[in-house]
């Protein structure tokens, strides 16, 4: 028998069915990772298993026991002690106001675990056990007081404090850097081997799917596209879809690197940037050069000053010191942004919500007084079949617009000018795979035939990896190792970018 | 019960627009014989001490009360936004210096500031228009600076900057108009409050001279006979109120 059943469920929201029919099991100690694209159902699916949202019909067998109709009240047994769940943002799933013993504490006193020198004493064992160090001290703090990561630990320990069967981890590390992120998903491994703990890890990244699951369950729009063993379905996906959605990953699929022509003119010059807010250095020292039309990835964790960069370079914000040179003089302000365009990581800010597709792209235009009104409307047009949007979208507004949409009228918008330079700051971070692989394609077509420059800030080395020709790999405001993509993904000479390296799915490193 | 509040507002522009459509008797000349009369059939509202019909004197002055309304919500609306625009937008020193001024403007009660501005200005129903107005330009532009600084920071702002906008136009074409909604269900709430306030103020007699037939100045009126003809005072005083509460209702909609 099974420790989780989970027989045809079906899950609504109001009229639209965000789940239907859905089958699959979890075995004693074992990791079934539920994958799939945004809106696929995936974390739906997680919360109706634990009855954070009701099922519309089917059957959750927990150890052979249908949950699937439980009140609330009779759930509450179930929840922690059976079933743990590890949410997905540790900045918002922790009361801020509580000392974090106390968090840890509240499961356990809700069980009846014990009297308050039994709790206390397990609160220090767990805190102990996710790897915390100082857990007195810890215990004592509050969330404010800790990194995302040890945030994340603490949001395991009451996962775990009850030792249930199953834990229920949704999007654990989606939040975090990838090095914390490895140490993250090392300790739920480590867990699992000590307790034989299930684990239901729902995300949306294949890498560490790839990596942690004995068994893969693909959904899309609230279906199971495909499950087995994550060998198998790697080796030898059977639908198309999950075909497609392995071919689009970066992470899974490495792609020969992009040659370097070092001959080339320089595009953009940085040379010893330095950046301070206040007594604090977001930037300390950086220089790179990078050659008309390649790409230049900047890649870091957060924190690492990164954006900082990006935003000095496109003169968002001022450099304490240091030079950035951009094709070879200096412009004027105004001059300054023909030049040099910027595309945000999320589209849903970086478009105006007021405005029409066709507003958006035409406004630099007619900020740049470029062409008559006709010659202005001709050009949106144009810009929109550059990008590879149909014509009927242009008097729509960005929130009738999916997410890779918006991304492309964010680029259309940057083109409008043609700029030499485009920096793109995380701009493919927040997209789904499969829109994150077109928008790349797109990227490199738009390289290839306008002959821009591209600096292109992310922290998924996967991603750089296929994109870019350079990196430069920084930390605390430095670059730490700087080369071709070749060099820097081969023949890392740095510690700390072989610990970067370590963190991204096999195929790719 | 949403259209209610609108059926009310739109009753009274009405009654302000065409008011020889909802009464044939004059507001102004009385039919002694028929004074003090309870309400009837043909005296909806009852007669006053005149003989003056009532119903008539409220449909008449609604014109008086609602242009006053529009009048200070429209002052309140103009220069708080204008003044919030420019704190939120430049910030430093012009921010610090616009804003104290305006919680100077808070801290004073609302009746006794438009009561200043009225000594100031002398009596009268637009000089009463424009002392509410004057009182609610704090809040208008302690809102519209909250919105404006709210927008100033998003990506979209930034992005316009970026694709070579100036200030002035970025401010137009983008940081106002995504401001505004706030704004607007503030204005639509202010409009009751103004409404109000002005009744008040003609109530004390500083704003329309009698005999004009404003809601105010109809319930003052009214005041001598309130243990004889309670109608007197009660009728316009539930008009006042629909009327308010349908504006805050719809403010909350707009919301």
């Amino acid at each position: 028998m099974s420790l989780l059943d989970v027989r045809d469920l079906t899950v609504a929201y109001g009229r639209q069915v965000a789940v239907k029919g859905v089958s699959f099991t979890v075995g004693q100690g074992e990791v079934v990772a539920v994958v799939g694209e945004s809106g696929s159902g995936k974390t739906t699916t997680a919360n109706a298993i634990i009855g954070l949202h009701p099922a519309a019909s089917g059957e959750v067998l927990l150890n052979g026991v249908d949950i699937a109709g439980w009140s609330q009240r009779r759930l509450r047994s179930i929840r922690g002690h059976g079933i743990g769940l590890v949410p997905q943002d540790p900045s918002n799933s922790l009361n801020p106001v509580m000392r974090i013993g106390r968090q840890i504490g509240e499961i356990l006193k809700i069980h009846n675990y014990g009297d308050r020198a039994d709790i206390r004493r397990r609160v220090i064992e767990l805190l102990t056990r996710v790897g915390l160090d100082d857990p007195e001290r810890r215990a004592g703090q509050y969330p404010h007081e800790l990194s995302g990561g040890m945030r994340q630990r603490v949001l395991i320990a009451i996962a775990i404090a009850l030792r249930p069967g199953l834990i229920i981890a949704d999007e654990p590390t989606s939040a975090l850097d990838v090095t914390v992120q490895r140490r993250i998903l090392d300790l739920i491994d480590d867990l699992r081997k000590e307790y034989g703990t299930a684990v239901l890890l729902v995300t949306h990244d294949l890498g560490v799917a790839a990596a942690r699951a004995d068994r893969l369950v693909v959904m899309k729009d609230g279906l199971i596209e495909e499950s087995g063993g994550v060998r198998e379905v790697l080796a030898a996906p059977a639908s198309p879809y999950t075909r497609r959605l392995f071919q689009d990953a970066p992470a899974l699929t490495a792609r020969p690197y992009k040659p370097f022509d070092a001959a080339a003119e320089p595009a953009i010059v940085v040379r010893d940037l330095v950046k301070e807010f206040g007594p604090f250095r977001a930037v300390d020292g950086v220089s790179f050069e990078v050659r008309r039309g390649t790409t230049h990835a900047l890649v870091g964790e957060s924190g690492s000053g990164k954006t900082t960069t990006a935003r000095v370079v496109t003169r968002f914000a001022e450099a304490t010191s240091g030079e950035v040179v951009i094709g070879g003089d200096p412009a004027g302000p105004r001059a300054f942004r023909r030049r040099v365009q910027l595309v945000y990581q999320n589209p849903y800010g970086s478009l105006d919500p007021r405005q029409t597709v066709a507003a958006i792209v035409e406004e630099p235009l007619r900020n740049f007084r470029l062409g008559d009104r006709t010659a202005r409307r001709a050009r949106v047009r144009e810009l929109l079949e550059r990008v590879a949007l149909p014509g009927t979208l242009l008097g729509r507004r960005p929130a009738e617009l999916s997410g890779g949409q918006r991304q492309r009228v964010a680029i259309a918008r940057a083109l409008a000018v043609e700029p030499e330079v485009v920096v793109l700051d995380e701009a493919v971070s927040a997209l789904d795979v499969t829109v994150q692989a077109q928008i790349l394609t797109l990227l490199e077509e738009l390289q290839r035939d306008l002959g821009l420059t591209y600096l292109f800030i992310s922290h998924d080395l996967a991603v750089v990896r296929q994109i870019s020709h350079t990196v430069s790999v920084m930390s605390k405001g430095r670059i730490v190792e700087s080369g071709t993509t070749n060099q820097i993904f081969d023949s890392p000479r740095e510690d700390y970018t072989r610990e970067l390296l370590a963190a991204v799915a096999e195929p790719v490193r | 019960m949403r259209w209610l509040s609108w059926a009310v507002i739109a009753l009274v522009v009405l009654w302000a627009a065409m008011p020889s459509l909802f009464t044939g008797y004059d507001p102004l000349a009385g039919v002694p014989a028929e004074k003090l009369q309870g309400p009837s059939a043909a005296h909806l509202f009852g007669t006053d001490a005149v003989g003056r019909d009532l119903f008539a004197r409220v449909v008449h002055g609604s014109v008086h009360s609602l242009s006053g309304a529009l009048v200070a919500v429209a002052v309140g609306l103009v220069f708080g936004t204008l003044l919030g625009l420019i704190a939120g937008s430049v910030r430093g020193v012009v921010d610090e210096i616009v804003m104290r001024v305006m919680d100077v403007l808070l801290s004073v009660p609302g009746l006794l500031l438009a009561l200043t501005v009225i000594i100031l200005l002398g009596p009268g129903t637009v000089h009463v228009a424009l002392a509410v107005g004057v009182g609610s330009v704090a809040s208008f532009a302690r809102l519209a600076r909250a919105e404006v600084v709210r927008v100033r920071r998003t990506d979209y702002v930034e992005a316009a900057f970026g694709s070579g906008g100036t200030f002035a136009g970025v401010l137009w074409r983008h940081v106002l108009p995504n401001s505004l909604g706030p704004v607007i269900a503030l204005s639509a709430l202010q409009f009751g409050v103004a409404i109000l306030a002005i009744s008040t103020l003609g109530f004390l007699g500083y704003g329309a001279e009698p005999p004009t037939p404003e809601w105010g100045l109809l319930i003052a009126e009214g005041r001598n006979y309130l243990a004889t003809s309670w109608w007197l005072t009660t009728l316009p005083g539930a008009v006042v109120v629909a009327v308010v509460l349908a504006a805050g209702r719809i403010s909350k909609e707009i919301r």
